[in-house]
């Protein structure tokens, strides 16, 4: 936060040019290129998501061996570990007809934007608004449990 | 090298623009991803861009919760968006050339002060209501391409990998659906 190091956001913004700039030249910008991937009339797509998967499993692999804690945040260098339950499946089946109707998902949507897909932001709106629409219901649906055990 | 006509000719039917533009993409977007993590430890998706930016605007508890991180992940939103507009300013406007590079013919160009631009000819329908969807679903289901599918895949997760399979299963099949159904684009 305040006490972060001058040049964690100025890294930041640079990582993030350096992937903004493959899915560009990856065409995953693309929704065109996506929807033939998943049409089955160009192959090429895979590449891109597990290639970068293969590169970064490597840093996540090495360093933590390397070094104790990352030198802009003190953070341990830790994988990226999410505990499985219902919503990774029903939430990957929605995010799946999502992406099979549109052809874009979110890191993508951006830079798509970047590449001049001005069309693109009906579905940068279309995500803000599904963002907010399950958000808005799990924040009710928290609050409301925890009232009841609270009763209790 | 391989040689054999037939098997040259499946190539060229499976990869109309070959392999290596999306391999040279993916490494890049793998590079990005490493960059960030050596320096700050964290392994960045790219959807919860979409719930901690609703937190400038909604005191929503699911929202207030990434409070701490939505200055960086604007941050990481704008090299994103200014990442596709330098590879608009070199390899799609030209300037640049490789033999790594294959242009396609997807999509519309147009040029604004000397850049070329692209735009989709996919409908604004499918792209607001997928949009919504996804927006859903990333944000249920705990990752979307990067963060199950690059930071997820990459750290050997378990959950990931079921998530990408699960989403990637779906969205085939989705696909397969509105082609048949004579969608296009």
């Amino acid at each position: 936060m305040s006490d972060r190091h001058p040049l964690f956001k100025p890294l930041i913004f640079v990582g993030g040019i350096v992937f903004g700039f493959g899915l560009g030249f990856s065409h995953m910008a693309r929704p065109e290129v996506v929807l033939n991937f998943l049409q089955f009339d160009d192959l090429g797509l895979p590449f891109v998501m597990f290639g970068a998967a293969i590169v970064s499993g490597i840093a996540f692999a090495l360093l933590p061996r390397i070094r104790d804690a990352a030198p802009l945040t003190g953070d341990p260098y830790e994988r990226r570990l999410k505990p499985f339950d219902r919503n990774v499946l029903v939430g990957g089946a929605v995010f799946g007809v999502g992406w099979g109707l549109s052809g874009i998902c979110p890191g993508a949507a951006y830079a798509s934007l970047g590449v001049g897909n001005v069309t693109i932001l009906w579905a940068l709106a279309g995500m803000f608004l599904g963002a907010y629409a399950q958000g808005y219901w799990r924040s009710r649906t928290r609050a409301r449990d925890t009232a009841a055990t609270s009763a209790d | 090298m391989v040689t054999d006509p037939v098997l040259l000719q499946a190539a060229a039917e499976l990869f109309p623009n070959g392999i290596s533009r999306y391999a040279v993409g993916g490494l890049l977007v793998g590079l990005g991803t490493v960059l960030i993590y050596v320096g700050t430890g964290i392994p960045a998706g790219a959807s919860t861009f979409l719930e901690s930016t609703l937190s400038y605007v909604s005191d929503q508890s699911r929202f207030q919760q990434y409070v701490g991180s939505r200055d960086w992940r604007l941050v990481f939103t704008a090299g994103i968006i200014l990442g596709g507009l330098a590879f608009a300013a070199t390899f799609q406007s030209g300037l640049v050339t490789s033999s790594l590079y294959e242009p396609g013919t997807t999509g519309r160009l147009y040029e604004v002060a000397g850049v070329t631009l692209w735009t989709t000819d996919v409908q604004p329908w499918r792209l607001f209501l997928g949009g919504i969807l996804v927006g859903i679903g990333t944000r249920i289901g705990k990752g979307c391409t990067s963060g199950h599918g690059v930071c997820g895949v990459g750290s050997a997760s378990k959950t990931s990998l079921v998530g990408v399979m699960t989403f990637l299963t779906v969205a085939i099949g989705t696909a397969q659906v509105v082609a048949a159904l004579g969608v296009s684009p």
